[in-house]
């Protein structure tokens, strides 16, 4: 008897919805021996792990805090990622996002106005949609490979941002420590729910992936992206302007990822540190890939992620794990997801030893 | 002054309260105190969280039976260090170390929100009721360090890798080239900043920039143990930072400036066990045990090490400052005049180099 990979006559759609949830359970099994290997009781291990950090409103609110940013800047990136058009660079988009709107609420420090926040909004929009405009001028104009040029673009603007943290945006009372002034109050996201730290971003990040939504499954622009991804030769064809897709892809990951560092220098930081990129922009690529490139998808997969995040700082708090045990997890499900993925394209058949 | 003064009241206070045992808090208690330790980087076996793990153990085996504590490693200087002290604090630890300055603002939040527990905050300035800074004088190690290297240089070319121009790092190079130049004038000192607290990729090829440009000693303020490593493979001498970094250049390593946090997190928490905590700053060096040399290479010749053993003497004792005037900085101005000794508040403010610094500030 032998197993043999074969192709299927065509994808499969129940394969294609299965796969993630396949990858969940192989990383939740893979999670218990890791515990088991590293000496603790494997269920006590889940409980911390999984349950302990949603025990409570607070722990929850922390959840959601910790996906928005991941929801924002994935459902974005799956709009380009759909068409093919591969902005690895939302780390860097969304620095400059933050950088924009710390900008504005530094240079309106003493305003009260109510249209500071909006404003900020859309500086972090704008911000994150200009650094995303690189690559996809240098794509379209010299055909230069985004891949490359948006993920270069991250390291200056890490850099743009210690500079600035550093030099001219630093904090004159603030003993010369990289730091801006906190934000006035005017400039702070609202908090959804009394004592935690849940803001208005949250509510940002379920409209724009119902926009997401909107736009990837039910708009005919929409539709002629899906179908430069999936066939290049057939979106020319039919007249499908290949330039509008790189530009509508990239400047859509763009703006999100910028709206998501807004939302964090706004919402639990309040003032911009060199410190505002913490691989949102990185840990959403694989959010979109979880999710399948589906806001629905996108929605659970961030919450997933988030998960991971918090169960590894309770696992380290209650079970004195490593702190590298969150990244444990995130490779697996990864690898698995990628591993379940084979079987959308491929099938498992028994071959009797002829 | 104010930190020593602290430090000195509230070791008076605990000892007035053990007379005492009714107002021990935890007398009775049958269960240890918990404490909770929020870490940047992975402890590792070498740096800046490596040598608080250290303090932390010490502390353990000191108070072994009254405490337990925790860590979490490698938490980001973000938003999600509030989360961690917050975590901390609600599940009972009665005294939370949040050991960098990115967790300043997040732990006054959550300080405020539980007023029965004790946060201290390392190497930050914000305070309150239930919360304490501490730091130590790690420019008192340098100094030492300057004044081996001024003896044993034979360039009189010294580099230094640096990480960001903030006042700690600046305070350090200052010490260390006035140390050298108190023993010879002719030394000066290079700089080259790498921009990151722990980039062994970066730090390697500063290193190797500094040594081909002349130095024959090198020393850092960044993270990793990649200066001294260099040195070592290129048969020059290195000064390692935060632990005692020997072990990675036998040969070259003549001695550290190694922090020593132990002493301190015993009787901050004991001085919590007492209840008898005050919230303050706590800026320790040699005085109070929170700096010191790692061995000194045997290299090191008997009259250079009679003079530091001299000089920590000196400093244990409280009768000598690095900082005493007169302090001119690179341009020929004086910031200090001849005889005083430079206030706390103004080191902490330092924002230039001193003369003897061949390399310029970079220009914002």
């Amino acid at each position: 008897m032998l197993l043999k990979l074969e192709a299927r006559p065509e994808p499969s759609k129940l394969m294609a919805y299965l796969s993630p949830l396949l990858a969940v359970a192989l990383t939740l099994i893979g999670g218990l021996m890791v515990f088991s290997a590293l000496g603790t009781d494997p269920l006590e291990g889940f409980r911390v792990f999984f349950l302990n950090p949603v025990k409570d409103t607070y722990g929850i609110s922390e959840l959601l805090l910790k996906a928005t940013p991941l929801m924002l800047c994935a459902v974005g990136l799956a709009v380009g990622f759909r068409a093919n058009v591969w902005n690895i660079g939302a780390e860097g988009q969304y620095v400059m996002g933050a950088v924009a709107a710390s900008g504005l609420a530094l240079y309106f420090i003493d305003s009260e106005s109510a249209m500071v926040l909006p404003a900020m909004v859309l500086a972090g929009a704008i911000g994150g949609a200009l650094w995303a405009a690189i690559p996809a001028f240098l794509r379209t104009r010299f055909n230069a490979n985004e891949i490359l040029t948006s993920l270069m673009l991250v390291y200056i603007a890490q850099l743009a941002v210690s500079w600035l943290a550093h030099g001219p945006w630093k904090d004159p009372e603030g003993f010369n420590f990289p730091q801006t002034k906190m934000f006035a109050d005017s400039a702070l996201l609202p908090m959804l729910i009394e004592g935690t730290r849940l803001n208005f971003a949250f509510v940002i990040a379920l409209g724009l992936l119902t926009v997401g939504y909107v736009f990837m499954q039910r708009s005919f622009l929409g539709f002629q992206m899906r179908v430069a991804g999936q066939a290049d030769a057939a979106a020319r064809y039919a007249g499908f302007s290949a330039t509008r897709t790189i530009w509508i892809g990239m400047l859509a990951g763009g703006a999100t990822a910028g709206i998501a560092g807004m939302a964090e220098v706004s919402g639990p930081m309040g003032q911009l540190t060199e410190h505002v990129s913490n691989n949102y922009g990185f840990a959403a690529i694989i959010v979109a890939f979880i999710g399948r490139l589906n806001p629905v998808g996108i929605f659970f997969g961030s919450l997933l992620m988030a998960l991971l995040y918090l169960g590894g700082e309770q696992a380290q708090q209650y079970l004195n794990l490593p702190s590298s045990i969150s990244k444990v997890f995130q490779g697996m499900l990864l690898f698995f997801l990628l591993g379940a993925d084979v079987f959308i394209h491929y099938r498992l058949r028994l071959k009797g030893g002829k | 002054m104010t930190s020593r003064r602290t430090v000195i009241k509230s070791l008076a206070a605990a000892v007035g309260a053990a007379a005492v045992p009714g107002a021990m808090r935890s007398a009775f208690a049958a269960d240890p105190m918990k404490i909770g330790y929020v870490y940047v980087s992975p402890i590792g076996d070498a740096g800046w969280t490596y040598q608080h793990d250290l303090g932390r153990k010490q502390m353990e085996s000191a108070l072994a039976g009254k405490v337990v504590t925790k860590y979490v490693e490698n938490v980001a200087e973000g938003a999600d260090a509030e989360r961690v002290i917050r975590e901390f604090a609600a599940s009972g630890n009665k005294l939370i170390f949040a050991t960098s300055f990115g967790y300043m603002n997040y732990m006054e939040r959550v300080a405020r929100q539980f007023p029965k527990t004790v946060f201290m905050h390392a190497t930050g300035y914000k305070m309150g009721k239930n919360m304490g800074i501490y730091n130590a004088r790690f420019y008192e190690g340098r100094y030492l360090c300057g004044v081996i290297a001024g003896k044993m240089t034979k360039s009189n070319v010294l580099g230094y890798v640096a990480a960001f121009p903030i006042p700690e790092v600046l305070q350090g190079i200052n010490a260390f080239v006035r140390g050298a130049r108190s023993v010879n004038p002719k030394a000066e000192v290079r700089v080259i900043w790498v921009n990151s607290w722990y980039d062994p990729g970066k730090e390697r090829e500063a290193s190797t920039t500094l040594l081909s440009q002349g130095a024959d000693i090198i020393t850092h303020h960044t993270d990793s143990t990649a200066v001294v490593q260099t040195a070592e493979e290129k048969g020059k001498y290195a000064f390692g930072y935060h632990s005692d970094m020997s072990k990675y250049g036998p040969k070259a390593h003549l001695t550290a400036t190694t922090h020593q946090w132990g002493d301190f997190y015993t009787r901050t928490a004991q001085s919590v066990l007492d209840g008898t905590w005050k919230p303050g700053s706590v800026w320790g060096g040699y005085k109070e045990g929170m700096i010191k040399l790692a061995p000194l290479n045997p290299v090191i010749p008997k009259d250079v090490v009679a003079m530091v053993t001299d000089l920590e003497a000196k400093l244990t004792a409280g009768s000598f400052h690095p900082f005493t005037g007169p302090v001119v900085d690179q341009d020929g101005k004086e910031r200090l005049a001849a005889g005083q000794v430079m206030a706390d508040d103004v080191l902490g403010k330092m924002d230039y180099f001193v003369e003897g610094v061949s390399s310029r500030l970079p220009k914002h």
